[in-house]
Protein backbone atom coordinates (compact mmCIF):
# COMPACT_ATOMS: atom_id res chain seq x y z
CA UNK A 1 0.00 0.00 0.00
CA UNK A 2 1.03 3.70 -1.01
CA UNK A 3 1.60 5.69 2.16
CA UNK A 4 2.69 8.61 -0.08
CA UNK A 5 2.26 9.35 -4.17
CA UNK A 6 2.37 12.12 -6.15
CA UNK A 7 0.96 12.26 -9.32
CA UNK A 8 2.46 14.69 -11.76
CA UNK A 9 3.05 17.84 -9.70
CA UNK A 10 3.67 21.28 -11.27
CA UNK A 11 4.30 24.45 -9.36
CA UNK A 12 5.59 27.42 -10.71
CA UNK A 13 5.96 30.88 -9.20
CA UNK A 14 5.57 34.56 -10.67
CA UNK A 15 7.87 36.73 -10.18
CA UNK A 16 6.13 39.68 -8.47
CA UNK A 17 6.52 43.27 -11.30
CA UNK A 18 7.31 41.26 -14.48
CA UNK A 19 4.86 38.56 -15.55
CA UNK A 20 7.41 35.76 -16.13
CA UNK A 21 6.29 32.03 -14.98
CA UNK A 22 9.04 29.92 -13.36
CA UNK A 23 8.59 26.88 -13.85
CA UNK A 24 10.01 25.11 -10.58
CA UNK A 25 8.16 21.20 -10.29
CA UNK A 26 8.17 19.86 -13.68
CA UNK A 27 5.71 16.72 -13.08
CA UNK A 28 7.44 15.36 -10.11
CA UNK A 29 6.39 11.51 -9.77
CA UNK A 30 6.99 10.08 -6.22
CA UNK A 31 5.38 6.73 -4.80
CA UNK A 32 6.50 5.85 -1.20
CA UNK A 33 5.10 2.21 -0.20
CA UNK A 34 3.84 1.69 3.80
CA UNK A 35 6.58 1.09 6.04
CA UNK A 36 9.41 2.66 4.02
CA UNK A 37 12.26 5.14 4.50
CA UNK A 38 12.00 7.24 1.31
CA UNK A 39 15.16 9.43 0.86
CA UNK A 40 14.54 12.20 -1.41
CA UNK A 41 17.79 13.58 -2.71
CA UNK A 42 19.15 16.40 -4.89
CA UNK A 43 21.11 19.54 -4.83
CA UNK A 44 20.77 22.74 -3.51
CA UNK A 45 17.54 24.74 -5.02
CA UNK A 46 15.98 21.51 -6.98
CA UNK A 47 13.28 21.73 -5.62
CA UNK A 48 13.16 19.59 -2.54
CA UNK A 49 11.35 21.89 0.12
CA UNK A 50 9.13 23.08 -2.48
CA UNK A 51 7.74 19.86 -3.39
CA UNK A 52 7.32 19.12 0.53
CA UNK A 53 5.48 22.07 1.31
CA UNK A 54 3.18 21.37 -1.15
CA UNK A 55 2.36 18.25 0.18
CA UNK A 56 1.74 19.88 3.76
CA UNK A 57 -0.66 22.29 2.32
CA UNK A 58 1.81 25.12 2.30
CA UNK A 59 2.05 25.89 -1.20
CA UNK A 60 -0.48 25.48 -3.29
CA UNK A 61 0.31 23.13 -6.33
CA UNK A 62 -0.66 24.21 -10.17
CA UNK A 63 -1.49 20.69 -10.97
CA UNK A 64 -1.05 17.14 -9.81
CA UNK A 65 -2.54 14.82 -7.28
CA UNK A 66 -1.40 14.27 -3.69
CA UNK A 67 -2.20 11.04 -2.27
CA UNK A 68 -1.70 10.36 1.39
CA UNK A 69 -3.24 7.22 2.44
CA UNK A 70 -4.82 7.06 -0.54
CA UNK A 71 -6.86 10.68 0.25
CA UNK A 72 -6.25 14.06 -1.06
CA UNK A 73 -4.02 15.68 0.79
CA UNK A 74 -5.75 19.02 0.83
CA UNK A 75 -8.18 18.56 3.68
CA UNK A 76 -6.28 19.29 6.82
CA UNK A 77 -7.69 16.63 8.54
CA UNK A 78 -5.00 14.59 6.84
CA UNK A 79 -2.66 15.85 8.68
CA UNK A 80 -3.62 14.43 11.58
CA UNK A 81 -1.26 11.31 11.36
CA UNK A 82 1.46 13.45 9.53
CA UNK A 83 4.85 14.93 11.59
CA UNK A 84 6.77 17.43 9.97
CA UNK A 85 9.91 18.85 10.63
CA UNK A 86 10.70 21.69 8.99
CA UNK A 87 13.74 22.44 7.15
CA UNK A 88 14.58 26.01 9.36
CA UNK A 89 13.37 25.13 13.37
CA UNK A 90 11.61 28.33 13.33
CA UNK A 91 9.25 27.47 16.55
CA UNK A 92 7.94 30.32 18.94
CA UNK A 93 11.28 31.24 20.88
CA UNK A 94 9.36 32.86 23.85
CA UNK A 95 7.81 29.25 24.48
CA UNK A 96 10.32 26.82 26.85
CA UNK A 97 10.58 23.41 25.17
CA UNK A 98 7.96 21.76 27.37
CA UNK A 99 5.84 24.36 26.82
CA UNK A 100 6.06 24.25 22.63
CA UNK A 101 5.55 20.46 22.67
CA UNK A 102 2.02 20.67 24.81
CA UNK A 103 1.10 23.70 22.21
CA UNK A 104 2.17 21.22 19.49
CA UNK A 105 0.06 18.53 21.44
CA UNK A 106 -3.02 20.55 21.18
CA UNK A 107 -2.90 21.30 17.46
CA UNK A 108 -3.55 17.71 17.33
CA UNK A 109 -6.19 17.71 20.05
CA UNK A 110 -4.20 15.73 22.91
CA UNK A 111 -5.25 16.09 25.69
CA UNK A 112 -3.32 17.49 28.11
CA UNK A 113 -2.73 14.18 30.37
CA UNK A 114 -1.76 12.48 27.43
CA UNK A 115 0.23 15.63 26.19
CA UNK A 116 2.28 15.45 29.03
CA UNK A 117 3.14 11.66 28.78
CA UNK A 118 4.02 11.96 25.33
CA UNK A 119 6.54 15.05 25.63
CA UNK A 120 8.42 13.84 28.69
CA UNK A 121 8.65 10.63 26.50
CA UNK A 122 10.29 12.65 23.52
CA UNK A 123 12.02 14.84 25.23
CA UNK A 124 14.11 11.71 26.60
CA UNK A 125 14.18 10.37 23.25
CA UNK A 126 16.07 13.03 21.54
CA UNK A 127 18.37 13.64 24.38
CA UNK A 128 16.79 17.20 25.71
CA UNK A 129 16.16 15.66 29.13
CA UNK A 130 17.25 18.45 31.77
CA UNK A 131 16.23 20.96 29.00
CA UNK A 132 12.50 21.03 29.37
CA UNK A 133 12.54 24.30 30.97
CA UNK A 134 14.83 26.53 29.03
CA UNK A 135 13.16 29.09 26.40
CA UNK A 136 13.87 27.94 23.00
CA UNK A 137 15.22 31.64 22.21
CA UNK A 138 18.00 29.79 23.94
CA UNK A 139 18.18 26.81 22.41
CA UNK A 140 21.26 26.00 19.82
CA UNK A 141 20.78 25.36 16.38
CA UNK A 142 21.40 21.74 17.02
CA UNK A 143 18.60 21.59 20.26
CA UNK A 144 16.25 23.72 18.05
CA UNK A 145 16.29 20.37 15.49
CA UNK A 146 16.28 17.56 18.09
CA UNK A 147 13.05 19.74 19.65
CA UNK A 148 12.00 19.99 15.85
CA UNK A 149 12.28 16.25 16.16
CA UNK A 150 10.16 16.14 19.02
CA UNK A 151 7.23 18.24 17.97
CA UNK A 152 7.21 16.42 14.95
CA UNK A 153 6.76 13.12 16.51
CA UNK A 154 4.27 14.37 19.13
CA UNK A 155 0.91 13.19 17.62
CA UNK A 156 2.37 9.66 16.67
CA UNK A 157 2.49 10.09 13.38
CA UNK A 158 1.88 7.28 10.85
CA UNK A 159 3.97 9.24 8.40
CA UNK A 160 7.01 11.30 9.30
CA UNK A 161 8.05 13.70 6.80
CA UNK A 162 11.79 15.52 7.32
CA UNK A 163 13.28 18.12 5.50
CA UNK A 164 16.79 17.77 6.35
CA UNK A 165 16.62 16.52 9.34
CA UNK A 166 20.37 15.93 9.74
CA UNK A 167 21.34 19.56 9.24
CA UNK A 168 23.15 21.24 11.79
CA UNK A 169 24.15 18.56 13.96
CA UNK A 170 27.42 17.17 15.07
CA UNK A 171 28.05 13.35 14.27
CA UNK A 172 26.81 11.64 17.34
CA UNK A 173 23.39 14.26 16.84
CA UNK A 174 23.23 12.57 13.13
CA UNK A 175 23.77 8.96 14.37
CA UNK A 176 21.10 9.69 17.22
CA UNK A 177 18.71 11.00 15.07
CA UNK A 178 19.46 8.47 12.61
CA UNK A 179 18.94 5.89 15.26
CA UNK A 180 15.41 7.56 15.96
CA UNK A 181 14.48 7.29 12.17
CA UNK A 182 15.14 3.71 11.93
CA UNK A 183 13.41 2.92 15.24
CA UNK A 184 10.03 4.49 13.60
CA UNK A 185 10.41 2.72 10.73
CA UNK A 186 11.20 -0.65 13.14
CA UNK A 187 7.49 0.63 14.78
CA UNK A 188 5.87 0.45 11.12
CA UNK A 189 5.93 3.87 10.48
CA UNK A 190 6.76 5.67 6.95
CA UNK A 191 9.39 8.51 6.67
CA UNK A 192 10.02 10.38 4.04
CA UNK A 193 13.11 12.76 4.21
CA UNK A 194 14.83 14.90 2.75
CA UNK A 195 18.68 15.61 1.94
CA UNK A 196 21.34 16.31 -0.05
CA UNK A 197 23.95 14.56 1.54
CA UNK A 198 24.44 11.22 -0.39
CA UNK A 199 25.64 9.22 3.11
CA UNK A 200 22.30 9.98 4.85
CA UNK A 201 20.37 8.03 2.52
CA UNK A 202 22.93 5.15 1.84
CA UNK A 203 22.74 4.51 5.72
CA UNK A 204 18.95 4.76 6.03
CA UNK A 205 16.82 5.01 3.14
CA UNK A 206 14.89 1.87 1.63
CA UNK A 207 13.84 3.94 -1.71
CA UNK A 208 15.15 7.12 -3.28
CA UNK A 209 14.18 9.56 -5.62
CA UNK A 210 16.30 11.74 -7.07
CA UNK A 211 15.55 15.32 -7.75
CA UNK A 212 17.26 18.05 -9.88
CA UNK A 213 15.93 21.20 -11.57
CA UNK A 214 12.72 20.33 -11.06
CA UNK A 215 12.52 16.53 -12.19
CA UNK A 216 12.41 13.02 -10.67
CA UNK A 217 15.56 11.66 -13.10
CA UNK A 218 15.45 8.29 -10.71
CA UNK A 219 13.20 6.58 -8.40
CA UNK A 220 13.88 3.17 -6.93
CA UNK A 221 15.08 0.97 -3.93
CA UNK A 222 18.41 1.69 -2.97
CA UNK A 223 19.68 -1.76 -3.58
CA UNK A 224 18.23 -1.85 -6.79
CA UNK A 225 20.12 1.66 -7.52
CA UNK A 226 23.24 0.75 -6.12
CA UNK A 227 23.72 -2.26 -7.38
CA UNK A 228 25.73 -4.57 -5.66
CA UNK A 229 27.60 -5.90 -8.98
CA UNK A 230 31.08 -4.53 -8.31
CA UNK A 231 31.76 -2.17 -11.05
CA UNK A 232 35.75 -3.18 -11.44
CA UNK A 233 38.54 -4.22 -9.20
CA UNK A 234 41.19 -2.12 -8.32
CA UNK A 235 44.76 -3.70 -7.54
CA UNK A 236 47.69 -2.70 -6.23
CA UNK A 237 50.95 -4.58 -6.45
CA UNK A 238 54.92 -3.81 -5.99
CA UNK A 239 58.42 -5.44 -6.37
CA UNK A 240 58.28 -5.67 -9.61
CA UNK A 241 59.89 -4.29 -12.58
CA UNK A 242 58.65 -1.35 -13.85
CA UNK A 243 60.01 -2.63 -18.01
CA UNK A 244 58.18 -5.61 -16.95
CA UNK A 245 54.94 -4.86 -16.54
CA UNK A 246 55.26 -2.14 -19.38
CA UNK A 247 56.20 -5.42 -21.52
CA UNK A 248 52.70 -7.07 -20.37
CA UNK A 249 51.21 -4.51 -21.99
CA UNK A 250 49.59 -3.78 -18.68
CA UNK A 251 47.33 -0.33 -18.25
CA UNK A 252 48.49 0.91 -14.59
CA UNK A 253 49.15 4.03 -12.56
CA UNK A 254 52.44 4.34 -10.65
CA UNK A 255 52.63 5.64 -6.94
CA UNK A 256 54.94 5.09 -4.21
CA UNK A 257 57.17 2.21 -5.89
CA UNK A 258 53.42 0.52 -6.52
CA UNK A 259 51.56 -0.15 -9.33
CA UNK A 260 47.82 -0.17 -9.03
CA UNK A 261 45.59 -1.47 -11.68
CA UNK A 262 41.92 -0.77 -12.34
CA UNK A 263 40.52 -4.26 -13.94
CA UNK A 264 36.96 -4.34 -15.75
CA UNK A 265 35.90 -7.29 -15.13
CA UNK A 266 37.26 -10.80 -13.12
CA UNK A 267 39.43 -12.53 -15.53
CA UNK A 268 41.50 -9.37 -15.98
CA UNK A 269 41.83 -9.46 -12.59
CA UNK A 270 42.57 -13.02 -11.82
CA UNK A 271 45.28 -12.87 -14.79
CA UNK A 272 47.23 -9.60 -13.15
CA UNK A 273 47.14 -12.02 -10.21
CA UNK A 274 48.57 -14.63 -11.58
CA UNK A 275 51.53 -11.93 -13.76
CA UNK A 276 52.16 -10.73 -9.91
CA UNK A 277 52.38 -14.31 -8.25
CA UNK A 278 54.86 -15.72 -11.47
CA UNK A 279 57.07 -12.53 -10.74
CA UNK A 280 57.43 -13.13 -6.84
CA UNK A 281 55.75 -9.76 -6.77
CA UNK A 282 53.83 -8.95 -3.92
CA UNK A 283 49.80 -8.02 -3.39
CA UNK A 284 49.30 -5.34 -1.64
CA UNK A 285 45.20 -4.96 -1.98
CA UNK A 286 42.57 -6.25 -4.35
CA UNK A 287 39.16 -3.88 -3.79
CA UNK A 288 36.32 -4.18 -5.92
CA UNK A 289 35.05 -0.87 -6.59
CA UNK A 290 30.86 -0.84 -6.24
CA UNK A 291 29.24 1.65 -7.72
CA UNK A 292 27.73 4.22 -5.24
CA UNK A 293 24.51 6.32 -4.82
CA UNK A 294 27.30 9.03 -5.44
CA UNK A 295 27.64 7.67 -9.22
CA UNK A 296 24.82 7.44 -10.10
CA UNK A 297 23.59 10.73 -8.77
CA UNK A 298 26.71 12.37 -10.87
CA UNK A 299 25.58 10.38 -14.09
CA UNK A 300 22.16 10.94 -13.91
CA UNK A 301 22.86 15.30 -13.76
CA UNK A 302 25.67 14.88 -16.20
CA UNK B 1 -9.13 22.94 21.43
CA UNK B 2 -6.73 23.59 18.34
CA UNK B 3 -8.29 27.34 18.20
CA UNK B 4 -8.56 27.40 22.14
CA UNK B 5 -4.32 26.54 21.46
CA UNK B 6 -3.83 29.44 19.23
CA UNK B 7 -5.64 32.16 21.22
CA UNK B 8 -3.76 30.68 24.36
CA UNK B 9 -0.48 31.23 22.46
CA UNK B 10 -1.29 34.22 20.93
CA UNK B 11 -1.99 35.83 24.24
CA UNK B 12 0.81 34.26 25.77
CA UNK B 13 3.12 36.07 23.08
CA UNK B 14 1.33 39.27 23.74
CA UNK B 15 1.78 39.06 27.35
CA UNK B 16 5.53 37.67 27.20
CA UNK B 17 7.08 41.24 25.31
CA UNK B 18 7.51 44.44 27.53
CA UNK B 19 5.45 46.68 25.04
CA UNK B 20 2.20 45.34 26.45
CA UNK B 21 3.17 46.15 30.23
CA UNK B 22 4.89 49.81 28.78
CA UNK B 23 1.84 50.82 27.08
CA UNK B 24 -0.95 49.42 29.74
CA UNK B 25 1.90 51.48 32.22
CA UNK B 26 1.75 54.61 30.04
CA UNK B 27 -1.72 54.27 30.01
CA UNK B 28 -2.27 54.44 33.78
CA UNK B 29 0.26 57.61 34.01
CA UNK B 30 -1.09 59.92 31.59
CA UNK B 31 -4.70 58.94 33.44
CA UNK B 32 -2.96 59.48 36.99
CA UNK B 33 -1.74 62.83 34.97
CA UNK B 34 -5.78 64.15 34.91
CA UNK B 35 -4.87 64.85 38.24
CA UNK B 36 -2.25 67.47 37.43
CA UNK B 37 -4.07 68.91 34.74
CA UNK B 38 -7.53 68.92 36.31
CA UNK B 39 -5.35 71.08 39.80
CA UNK B 40 -4.31 73.43 37.05
CA UNK B 41 -7.72 74.38 35.34
CA UNK B 42 -10.21 76.45 36.38
CA UNK B 43 -13.67 74.85 37.31
CA UNK B 44 -15.33 71.52 36.99
CA UNK B 45 -12.03 69.57 38.36
CA UNK B 46 -14.10 65.96 38.11
CA UNK B 47 -14.97 66.58 34.60
CA UNK B 48 -11.56 67.61 33.43
CA UNK B 49 -10.16 64.45 35.06
CA UNK B 50 -12.94 61.90 33.57
CA UNK B 51 -11.85 63.91 30.15
CA UNK B 52 -8.27 63.67 30.62
CA UNK B 53 -8.36 60.15 32.13
CA UNK B 54 -10.67 58.36 30.00
CA UNK B 55 -8.75 59.89 26.47
CA UNK B 56 -5.52 58.44 27.64
CA UNK B 57 -6.90 55.02 28.36
CA UNK B 58 -8.88 55.37 25.31
CA UNK B 59 -5.05 56.17 23.08
CA UNK B 60 -3.11 53.20 24.43
CA UNK B 61 -5.56 50.58 24.45
CA UNK B 62 -6.25 51.51 20.63
CA UNK B 63 -2.10 51.61 20.23
CA UNK B 64 -1.71 48.29 21.99
CA UNK B 65 -4.84 46.98 19.44
CA UNK B 66 -3.02 48.09 16.64
CA UNK B 67 0.60 46.88 17.62
CA UNK B 68 -0.39 43.92 18.83
CA UNK B 69 -2.93 43.13 16.05
CA UNK B 70 -0.58 43.89 13.41
CA UNK B 71 2.57 42.34 15.07
CA UNK B 72 1.47 39.14 15.78
CA UNK B 73 0.11 37.85 12.34
CA UNK B 74 2.90 39.11 10.27
CA UNK B 75 5.82 37.98 12.87
CA UNK B 76 4.05 34.54 12.53
CA UNK B 77 5.04 34.60 8.82
CA UNK B 78 7.87 36.49 8.65
CA UNK B 79 9.58 34.29 11.19
CA UNK B 80 7.81 31.08 9.44
CA UNK B 81 6.68 29.85 12.84
CA UNK B 82 3.22 29.67 10.80
CA UNK B 83 4.92 26.39 8.83
CA UNK B 84 4.85 24.68 11.43
CA UNK B 85 1.15 25.84 12.66
CA UNK B 86 -0.31 25.54 9.24
CA UNK B 87 1.48 22.20 8.87
CA UNK B 88 -0.78 20.72 11.65
CA UNK B 89 -4.30 19.70 11.03
CA UNK B 90 -6.02 23.16 11.56
CA UNK B 91 -7.60 25.31 9.40
CA UNK B 92 -6.72 28.70 8.22
CA UNK B 93 -10.54 29.70 9.94
CA UNK B 94 -9.64 28.78 12.89
CA UNK B 95 -5.99 29.78 12.76
CA UNK B 96 -7.78 33.09 12.14
CA UNK B 97 -10.34 32.94 14.74
CA UNK B 98 -7.71 31.90 17.26
CA UNK B 99 -5.91 35.00 16.77
CA UNK B 100 -8.83 36.98 17.24
CA UNK B 101 -9.34 35.29 20.28
CA UNK B 102 -6.55 35.61 21.58
CA UNK B 103 -6.15 39.31 20.68
CA UNK B 104 -9.13 39.96 22.34
CA UNK B 105 -8.51 38.75 26.01
CA UNK B 106 -5.21 40.22 25.05
CA UNK B 107 -7.14 43.90 25.17
CA UNK B 108 -9.76 42.58 27.73
CA UNK B 109 -6.45 42.29 29.95
CA UNK B 110 -4.89 45.62 29.36
CA UNK B 111 -8.61 47.02 29.33
CA UNK B 112 -9.45 46.33 32.63
CA UNK B 113 -6.22 46.76 34.46
CA UNK B 114 -6.29 50.06 33.14
CA UNK B 115 -9.79 50.86 33.54
CA UNK B 116 -9.82 49.12 37.23
CA UNK B 117 -6.83 51.55 38.28
CA UNK B 118 -8.71 54.42 36.89
CA UNK B 119 -11.81 53.88 39.01
CA UNK B 120 -9.99 53.16 41.90
CA UNK B 121 -8.14 56.73 41.21
CA UNK B 122 -11.42 58.50 40.77
CA UNK B 123 -13.04 56.92 43.74
CA UNK B 124 -10.10 58.28 45.73
CA UNK B 125 -9.71 61.66 44.32
CA UNK B 126 -13.44 62.49 43.89
CA UNK B 127 -15.38 60.26 46.62
CA UNK B 128 -17.62 58.68 44.21
CA UNK B 129 -17.60 56.67 41.29
CA UNK B 130 -19.64 57.03 38.13
CA UNK B 131 -20.68 53.54 36.87
CA UNK B 132 -21.93 55.10 33.56
CA UNK B 133 -18.10 54.85 32.95
CA UNK B 134 -18.29 50.88 32.41
CA UNK B 135 -20.61 51.66 29.54
CA UNK B 136 -18.08 53.85 28.04
CA UNK B 137 -15.05 51.02 28.47
CA UNK B 138 -18.09 48.40 27.26
CA UNK B 139 -18.11 50.42 23.85
CA UNK B 140 -14.50 51.18 23.58
CA UNK B 141 -13.59 47.59 24.19
CA UNK B 142 -16.43 46.72 21.04
CA UNK B 143 -14.25 49.69 19.35
CA UNK B 144 -10.77 47.61 19.88
CA UNK B 145 -12.01 44.38 18.41
CA UNK B 146 -13.10 46.00 15.36
CA UNK B 147 -9.61 47.66 15.51
CA UNK B 148 -8.41 44.20 15.54
CA UNK B 149 -10.54 42.70 13.05
CA UNK B 150 -9.72 45.15 10.44
CA UNK B 151 -5.71 44.89 11.69
CA UNK B 152 -6.43 41.17 10.73
CA UNK B 153 -7.45 41.89 7.82
CA UNK B 154 -4.42 43.88 6.29
CA UNK B 155 -2.18 41.78 7.99
CA UNK B 156 -3.34 38.70 6.63
CA UNK B 157 -1.90 40.12 3.01
CA UNK B 158 0.41 43.06 4.25
CA UNK B 159 3.75 44.16 5.80
CA UNK B 160 2.85 45.41 9.21
CA UNK B 161 4.26 49.23 8.16
CA UNK B 162 1.42 49.31 5.59
CA UNK B 163 -0.82 47.15 7.90
CA UNK B 164 -0.46 50.02 10.37
CA UNK B 165 -0.46 52.66 8.37
CA UNK B 166 -3.68 51.37 7.00
CA UNK B 167 -5.20 50.54 9.91
CA UNK B 168 -4.39 54.00 12.01
CA UNK B 169 -5.87 55.88 8.99
CA UNK B 170 -8.96 53.71 8.72
CA UNK B 171 -9.31 54.77 13.01
CA UNK B 172 -8.90 58.20 12.08
CA UNK B 173 -11.49 58.34 9.07
CA UNK B 174 -13.47 56.07 11.79
CA UNK B 175 -13.81 59.06 14.06
CA UNK B 176 -14.88 61.18 11.57
CA UNK B 177 -17.08 59.22 9.09
CA UNK B 178 -20.22 60.69 11.00
CA UNK B 179 -19.37 63.98 9.10
CA UNK B 180 -19.90 62.32 5.89
CA UNK B 181 -23.51 61.65 7.10
CA UNK B 182 -24.24 65.47 7.01
CA UNK B 183 -22.49 65.57 4.05
CA UNK B 184 -24.25 63.02 1.75
CA UNK B 185 -27.15 64.15 2.10
CA UNK B 186 -26.49 67.41 0.58
CA UNK B 187 -25.03 65.83 -2.67
CA UNK B 188 -27.21 65.74 -6.30
CA UNK B 189 -24.68 64.16 -8.42
CA UNK B 190 -25.88 60.33 -8.23
CA UNK B 191 -22.47 58.94 -8.68
CA UNK B 192 -20.29 60.36 -5.97
CA UNK B 193 -23.20 60.36 -3.97
CA UNK B 194 -23.05 56.28 -4.51
CA UNK B 195 -19.52 56.53 -3.87
CA UNK B 196 -20.14 58.47 -0.22
CA UNK B 197 -22.61 56.37 0.49
CA UNK B 198 -20.56 53.42 -0.17
CA UNK B 199 -17.84 55.02 1.73
CA UNK B 200 -19.98 55.71 4.78
CA UNK B 201 -21.45 51.92 5.50
CA UNK B 202 -18.22 50.44 4.45
CA UNK B 203 -15.50 52.46 6.25
CA UNK B 204 -15.83 51.38 10.49
CA UNK B 205 -17.98 54.28 12.36
CA UNK B 206 -16.07 54.07 14.80
CA UNK B 207 -17.66 57.70 16.61
CA UNK B 208 -20.47 55.12 17.53
CA UNK B 209 -17.89 53.96 19.94
CA UNK B 210 -17.18 57.24 21.78
CA UNK B 211 -19.46 58.41 25.02
CA UNK B 212 -16.91 60.44 26.04
CA UNK B 213 -18.87 63.63 26.08
CA UNK B 214 -21.83 62.09 27.42
CA UNK B 215 -20.09 61.05 30.21
CA UNK B 216 -17.90 63.76 31.08
CA UNK B 217 -21.05 66.17 30.95
CA UNK B 218 -23.20 63.57 33.16
CA UNK B 219 -25.52 63.18 30.39
CA UNK B 220 -28.39 59.92 30.51
CA UNK B 221 -27.15 57.75 28.87
CA UNK B 222 -29.79 56.11 25.49
CA UNK B 223 -29.57 52.47 26.60
CA UNK B 224 -30.70 51.67 22.51
CA UNK B 225 -27.68 53.57 21.34
CA UNK B 226 -25.49 51.37 23.50
CA UNK B 227 -27.26 48.43 22.29
CA UNK B 228 -27.16 49.36 18.28
CA UNK B 229 -23.88 50.31 18.67
CA UNK B 230 -22.82 46.83 19.95
CA UNK B 231 -24.82 45.07 17.37
CA UNK B 232 -23.11 46.94 14.33
CA UNK B 233 -19.46 46.05 16.07
CA UNK B 234 -20.78 42.62 16.22
CA UNK B 235 -22.16 42.84 12.47
CA UNK B 236 -18.79 44.54 11.40
CA UNK B 237 -16.13 42.19 13.39
CA UNK B 238 -17.83 39.24 11.45
CA UNK B 239 -17.84 40.74 8.04
CA UNK B 240 -14.13 41.44 8.45
CA UNK B 241 -12.95 38.40 9.91
CA UNK B 242 -14.82 36.65 6.80
CA UNK B 243 -13.00 38.71 4.64
CA UNK B 244 -9.70 37.58 6.47
CA UNK B 245 -10.61 34.21 6.62
CA UNK B 246 -11.23 34.47 2.83
CA UNK B 247 -7.88 36.18 2.17
CA UNK B 248 -5.98 33.93 4.30
CA UNK B 249 -7.32 30.81 2.42
CA UNK B 250 -5.54 31.62 -0.49
CA UNK B 251 -2.43 32.29 0.94
CA UNK B 252 0.88 30.98 0.41
CA UNK B 253 3.43 30.39 2.76
CA UNK B 254 7.02 29.96 0.80
N1 LIG C 1 9.13 32.25 -3.73
C1 LIG C 1 9.86 31.82 -4.75
N2 LIG C 1 9.78 32.44 -5.94
C2 LIG C 1 10.53 32.02 -6.97
N3 LIG C 1 11.36 30.98 -6.91
C3 LIG C 1 11.48 30.31 -5.75
C4 LIG C 1 10.73 30.71 -4.61
N4 LIG C 1 11.05 29.87 -3.59
C5 LIG C 1 11.95 29.01 -4.10
N5 LIG C 1 12.22 29.27 -5.36
C6 LIG C 1 13.15 28.51 -6.23
O1 LIG C 1 12.73 27.18 -6.24
C7 LIG C 1 13.84 26.32 -6.33
C8 LIG C 1 13.69 25.18 -5.40
O2 LIG C 1 13.81 25.61 -4.08
P1 LIG C 1 13.77 24.61 -2.85
O3 LIG C 1 13.75 25.43 -1.62
O4 LIG C 1 12.69 23.61 -3.02
O5 LIG C 1 15.16 23.88 -2.98
P2 LIG C 1 15.70 22.64 -2.14
O6 LIG C 1 15.75 21.47 -3.04
O7 LIG C 1 14.93 22.51 -0.89
O8 LIG C 1 17.19 23.11 -1.84
P3 LIG C 1 18.04 23.08 -0.48
O9 LIG C 1 18.79 21.80 -0.48
O10 LIG C 1 18.96 24.24 -0.67
O11 LIG C 1 17.12 23.25 0.66
C9 LIG C 1 15.06 27.18 -6.11
O12 LIG C 1 15.74 27.29 -7.33
C10 LIG C 1 14.53 28.52 -5.67
O13 LIG C 1 15.30 29.54 -6.26
MG1 LIG D 1 15.26 22.75 1.04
Amino acid sequence: MKALEIRDLRKSFRSNFLFKKYEILKAININVEKGQIYGFLGPNGAGKTITIKCILGLLFPDSGQILINNKPATNPEIRQILGFLPEYPFFYDYLTAKEFLHFSAMLFSIPSKKASEVSKKLIKQVGLEGKENIKLKNFSKGMLQRIGFAQALINDPDIVILDEPFSGLDPIGRKELRDIVIALKNSGKTVFFSSHILQDMELIADKVGIIFNGNIIKEGKLSDLVSHSVQYYDVIFSNIDKKKVEANKINFVCRDESYIVRCQDINTMNNIIEFVILNKGKILSVTPIKMTLEDIFLKEIK
Amino acid sequence: MKLRAIAINTFKEAVRNKIYYLLIAFGIVFAFSSRLVSLLTLGDQVRVLKNVGLASINFFSVLIAIFTGINLIYKEIDKKTILNIMSKPISRRDFILGKFLGLSYTLLVALVSMATVFLLFLLISTGDIDWNILVYFCLLYFELLIIISISLVFSSFSTPILSSIFTINLYLIGHVLWTFNEFKTRLVEPITRIIIYLIYYILPNLEKFNLRDQIVSNEKINPMIVLTSILYALVYIAAMLTLAILIFNKREFK
